[in-house]
C-alpha cells in the first residue's frame, strides 16, 4: 500500500499528461509506470508483511498441536495475575496482597513483580473489548508472544536499516521470525516475561543507537521509554543498563567520543533512570545497587569529559590544558573512588547479587547459591544447544563481525558489542541465548546480505552493462565500491559461473536454516509441558494430562483455604489451576522457606510430620514419573531439594542420600533414601504394579531400575488422589490423634 | 612549588575567562541556567546530609530534577552552538522543541515520583 501511494506521488506528472482515462487503467498505468526505486519499497513493504505473518503463524504449531493453553511454569503466574488485573482493576492490582502462596508469610505482589507484562495484555484485551471482540483472556495472553514476535521483526528491519542498509535489515527480519533460540521463549502459550521483553530490547537498543546517529534529543527520550518498558517488563534490563556504558566506554577509549553521543547517552540515562524508578520492584536500585554504578559512573564520565573538551576548545593552548588535565583529572579520580568507597562501606551501594555473578563467574553458583544452580535454564550451555538455536547463524556470526570490522562505525561498534557480550552470556547460562538471539540474527544478516549482494554484483556484471545494477537494491557507497570490486573481477575466468554456484549454495544454506528453524519450532518447542505427549507402541499419540487432572481434582476436592505442599516448581500451577494455597512458587524470594519444605521432603516420616504440622499443610503433591517414563519427576530432582535443605538445615547431609557418591533408588539405596518422605510418597503402593511387560513389579519406568523399597507404609498421611497415569500424586495429611 | 602552581591556577584562570568572553549571549544564558541548577542540586545534597534522606524518593525526585535538566540544557547548548558541526543540519527551533519535550516529560515523572 505504501509502495503504491508513494509511486503515485512520483510519477503524477505522466499521469496528468496521460490524460484522462478509467480509474483502474489509471492504477494499472501507475503500477506499470513503478519506477525502480518504487518498485523496490513496493517488495520491501510486502516482504515485511510476509514475514511479520510468517513470524506469528510460526508460533502456533503448539495451539495446532496441543490447544490453547498457557505453557510451563512461570506463565501461569502471570496468567493468574493478568486475570487479576483485568477483573479487578489496576489499582487493585498494584496493591494486591497474595495470601495464597507462601504460606503463611503472603507475597506483596504488586511489588515484586515486573508488571509490563500483564499490562500490555490487558491493554490488549481492554482495546480488543472496546472493538467488541469477545475474547477471553487467556486467548490474548496466548498470543500475546507471538504477536510481540512480529513487532520484533519490524524492529529488527529497522535496525539492521540503521547498521548497514535496507537490504541487511530485510534480511535480519526475516532470520530473526524464525530463529529458533527466539521461538522457544515465544510460542503460542509462552506467556512469559521474556516474549515482550524481547521486543522492548531490541526497540531500546534501536532507539540509542538512532539517537548516537542523531544527536537528537528526541530520539534519546524515545529510547528512555523504551528503556522503561524493558524495565517494567524484564530484569533482563540490567543487560542495557549495562551494556550502553560499556559501549560509550569504548568509544571514549578508541577516541569516537562525539557530541551526539553526549547528547544520546546523558538524557537517555537520566530519564530513563527517572522512569524505570516508577517500577517499584526496581525502585532505588538505580542508585543504591552495584549493578548499576557503571552506568551512573560512565554518566559522570561524560561529563568529566565534556567539561574537559570544552576547556580545551576554550584554551586552544596545549601546555595550559595539560595544567587543567592533571588538576580536574585527580580531583575526579580521587572523589570517585572515595564516593564510591564509602558507599559500599557503609552498605548503602548493594553489593552484586548472587545472579549477577554467577553471570560474571560461572561457576560461582554451584559453589554458593544451589537455588540459582538448580534451575535447569541456568545451566551453562551445551554446544549442541547452540548448534540446534543458531544453525547456520552461527557461523554466519563471525562472517558479519568481519563486515561489520571492516565498516565500522558508531552503530556497527554497538552491534559489535552487543553480540560479543550477548554470546559470552550465551555461553554461561542456556537462557540467556535468548538475549543474544537478536544480535546473532542482525549481524548474520550483515553476512548474508553482503555476500549476496557482492555475488549477484559479479554474476549481473556481465550480461549486463555495469548502468544496469546500478538501481538494483543497494546503497551508493557500497554500489562504487562493488562495481569497482566486480570490473577487477572481470579479468579471472569463471568468475561469474563461480558467483552463480555461491549464490546457489547461499540459498540452499538459507532454505536449510528454514526447513531445520521449523523442525524444531514442531519438535522441540511448541510442547506446553503440562500436556505431556508420547508415542505409543503402534505410533500413535499418546496425550497424559495428569497435571491439569490433579489440579482440578484439588480444586474440586478440597477444602478451600487447604495449605498444599508441593517442591517449588508447582507452585505457580497449583494457585492458578488449583486455586489453592501453597507453601512455596517459582518466585523463589525466600531461600529459608523452600528449605524447610526441602528438610520435609527429606526426612524421615515422623520428623516431616512436624514440620508439616507446624507450616499447617494439608496436602502433599508429588510428581512422579515411574509408570510412564516421565524424566523430570521429583526423584530426580530430588537431590537439588537436599541440597538446598542442607544449606539452610545442616542436619540434612548429602552424602547420607548417595551410596558411593551415587544416586539410585533400587535395592543398592542408601536406607536414609529408602525412608525418606519424597521415597515413600512417589512409590506408595508402586511395588504392587507391574509397568513393564516382563519385568518384576515395581519396576521404576524412568530410572529403568526395580524399585529397592517394595513394601512402604504410610503412618501419618494417606494417599488421596493418584491422576490416571501416576504422574502427580496427593496425599493427605492426617490429623493428629487425639489419645495417647 | 605551591607558588608555581597557584601562579599557573591563576594564568589558567585568566586565560578561561577571556576566552569565554567571547562566547555568544544566548549560548551563556544556557550555561547561566546551567550553572544554577547544578548549584541548586549542591544546595539538596549538603541538606540531605544535614537533615538525612528520608523521603529517599523526594530527595531523588529533586536532585534528578537539577541534575537532569543541567543535562538537557546541555544537551540544548551543544545543538544550538555554531560552532558544533555536528549539528548543523538541526535547525535551533527543532533543538528548542526537543529540549522542552524532554522536560516536560521529566518533570512530569518527577511529579509521580515527589511522593
Amino acid at each position: 500500500m505504501v509502495g503504491a501511494g508513494a509511486g503515485a506521488k512520483k510519477t503524477s506528472p505522466e499521469v496528468v499528461k496521460s490524460g484522462s482515462g478509467s480509474s483502474t487503467m489509471l492504477m494499472l498505468k501507475l503500477k506499470l509506470k513503478l519506477k525502480t526505486k518504487q518498485q523496490e519499497l513496493l517488495l520491501r513493504v510486502s516482504i515485511l508483511c510476509l514475514v511479520y505473518v510468517l513470524a506469528f503463524i510460526t508460533r502456533l504449531f503448539s495451539v495446532l498441536r496441543y490447544e490453547s493453553m498457557i505453557h510451563e511454569f512461570d506463565p501461569y503466574f502471570n496468567y493468574r495475575t493478568t486475570l487479576y488485573l483485568t477483573e479487578n482493576g489496576f489499582y487493585e492490582f498494584w496493591n494486591w496482597f497474595d495470601s495464597d502462596s507462601w504460606y503463611p508469610l503472603g507475597r506483596i505482589i504488586g511489588g515484586t513483580l515486573y508488571p509490563g507484562l500483564m499490562v500490555t495484555a490487558a491493554i490488549i484485551y481492554w482495546l480488543l473489548r472496546l472493538l467488541s471482540f469477545a475474547v477471553h483472556i487467556r486467548e490474548v495472553c496466548v498470543l500475546t508472544a507471538p504477536f510481540f514476535a512480529s513487532n520484533t521483526t519490524i524492529v529488527a528491519y529497522f535496525f539492521g536499516k540503521e547498521i548497514w542498509d535496507s537490504g541487511a535489515g530485510l534480511v535480519a527480519a526475516a532470520l530473526i521470525a524464525i530463529c529458533p533460540g527466539y521461538i522457544s521463549r515465544s510460542v503460542a502459550g509462552s506467556y512469559d516475561n521474556e516474549g515482550v521483553a524481547i521486543f522492548a530490547l531490541l526497540f531500546t537498543f534501536y532507539l540509542f543507537v538512532k539517537a548516537v546517529n542523531t544527536g537528537s534529543l528526541a530520539w534519546a527520550l524515545a529510547s528512555a521509554f523504551g528503556y522503561f518498558y524493558m524495565v517494567s517488563a524484564w530484569g533482563g534490563y540490567v543487560f542495557i543498563i549495562n551494556l550502553i556504558p560499556l559501549y560509550v566506554l569504548v568509544l571514549l577509549v578508541t577516541g569516537r567520543y562525539s557530541m551526539r553521543l553526549y547528547v544520546a547517552y546523558n538524557s537517555m540515562y537520566v530519564v530513563g533512570m527517572l522512569l524505570a524508578m516508577q517500577i517499584r520492584f526496581v525502585g532505588f536500585q538505580h542508585v543504591q545497587s552495584g549493578e548499576h554504578m557503571a552506568a551512573m559512573g560512565v554518566f559522570f564520565l561524560m561529563q568529566v569529559f565534556y567539561m574537559l573538551d570544552w576547556v580545551k576548545y576554550l584554551l586552544g593552548d596545549a601546555k595550559l590544558f595539560q595544567a587543567f588535565l592533571r588538576i580536574t583529572v585527580t580531583t575526579a579520580l580521587a572523589v570517585g573512588v572515595i564516593a564510591l568507597g564509602l558507599g559500599t562501606a557503609s552498605g548503602y551501594i548493594s553489593p552484586w547479587t548472587g545472579r549477577f555473578y554467577s553471570l560474571l563467574d560461572p561457576t560461582y553458583a554451584k559453589d554458593h547459591i544451589p537455588i540459582i544452580a538448580s534451575v535447569s535454564e541456568h545451566q551453562p550451555t551445551a554446544w549442541s544447544s547452540f548448534m540446534f538455536d543458531f544453525h547456520i547463524l552461527l557461523f554466519l556470526f563471525p562472517a558479519g563481525l568481519y563486515f561489520c570490522f571492516k565498516r565500522l562505525s558508531d552503530a556497527t561498534i554497538f552491534i559489535v558489542m552487543y553480540g560479543l557480550t550477548s554470546m559470552y552470556f550465551a555461553g554461561v547460562m542456556v537462557r540467556l541465548i535468548l538475549v543474544a538471539t537478536p544480535a546473532v540474527c542482525l549481524i548474520s544478516a550483515i553476512a548474508v546480505s553482503a555476500t549476496i549482494k557482492n555475488l549477484t554484483l559479479v554474476a549481473r556484471a556481465k550480461d549486463n552493462n555495469k548502468v544496469s545494477h546500478s538501481g538494483s537494491l543497494k546503497g551508493s557507497a557500497s554500489s562504487s565500491k562493488a562495481s569497482s570490486k566486480a570490473s577487477l573481477d572481470q579479468s579471472q575466468p569463471f568468475q561469474r559461473n563461480g558467483a552463480i554456484a555461491l549464490l546457489l549454495g547461499a540459498f540452499y544454506l538459507l532454505s536449510k536454516y528454514a526447513t531445520h528453524c521449523t523442525w524444531v519450532t514442531s519438535e522441540a518447542y511448541s510442547s506446553p509441558s503440562i500436556v505431556l505427549a508420547a508415542r505409543g507402541a503402534h505410533g500413535q499419540r499418546v496425550i497424559f494430562d495428569d497435571y491439569r487432572e490433579a489440579y482440578f481434582w484439588l480444586r474440586q476436592n478440597t477444602p478451600p483455604d487447604a495449605k498444599v505442599m508441593s517442591w517449588w516448581d508447582y507452585g505457580y500451577q497449583i494457585t492458578a489451576m488449583g486455586n489453592r494455597t501453597v507453601i512455596v512458587d517459582n518466585n523463589t524470594w525466600n531461600n529459608t522457606h523452600i528449605a524447610t519444605v526441602g528438610r520435609a521432603m527429606s526426612s524421615y516420616e515422623d520428623e516431616a510430620y512436624e514440620i508439616m504440622r507446624s507450616l499447617d499443610v494439608d496436602y502433599v503433591l508429588v510428581v512422579f514419573g515411574g509408570v510412564t517414563g516421565y524424566s523430570s519427576d521429583d526423584i530426580n530432582k530430588f537431590l537439588w531439594m537436599v541440597r538446598i535443605g542442607g544449606g539452610v538445615f545442616p542436619i540434612i547431609k548429602e552424602p547420607d542420600y548417595l551410596v558411593n557418591g551415587e544416586y539410585r533408588v533400587d535395592k543398592g539405596a542408601a536406607p536414609k533414601m529408602l525412608n525418606c518422605l519424597m521415597y515413600k510418597l512417589s512409590y506408595y503402593r508402586f511395588g504392587e504394579l507391574t509397568t513393564e511387560y516382563g519385568k518384576p513389579p515395581g519396576y521404576d519406568r524412568a530410572r529403568g531400575v526395580e524399585i529397592g523399597n517394595k513394601d512402604i507404609k504410610l503412618e501419618y498421611l494417606e494417599e488421596a488422589f493418584t491422576t490416571s497415569n501416576w504422574i502427580v500424586r496427593i496425599y493427605k495429611v492426617k490429623p493428629p490423634n487425639n489419645r495417647w | 612549588m605551591v607558588k608555581s602552581t597557584s601562579k599557573d591556577t591563576q594564568a589558567l584562570f585568566h586565560s578561561l575567562r577571556s576566552a569565554y568572553a567571547a562566547t555568544p549571549t544566548n549560548l551563556k544564558i544556557i550555561d547561566l541556567y546551567v550553572v544554577f541548577s547544578v548549584f541548586t542540586a549542591l544546595i539538596q545534597v549538603v541538606y540531605m546530609a544535614v537533615v538525612g534522606s528520608f523521603p529517599f524518593n523526594s530527595f531523588l525526585s529533586g536532585v534528578l530534577s537539577c541534575i537532569g535538566t543541567a543535562v538537557l540544557a546541555v544537551c540544548l547548548r551543544i545543538q544550538v552552538n555554531k560552532e558544533n558541526k555536528e549539528f548543523k543540519d538541526l535547525p535551533p527551533e527543532r533543538a528548542f522543541a526537543d529540549f522542552v519535550l524532554c522536560n516536560l516529560v521529566l518533570h512530569l515523572v518527577i511529579m509521580n515520583f515527589l511522593g
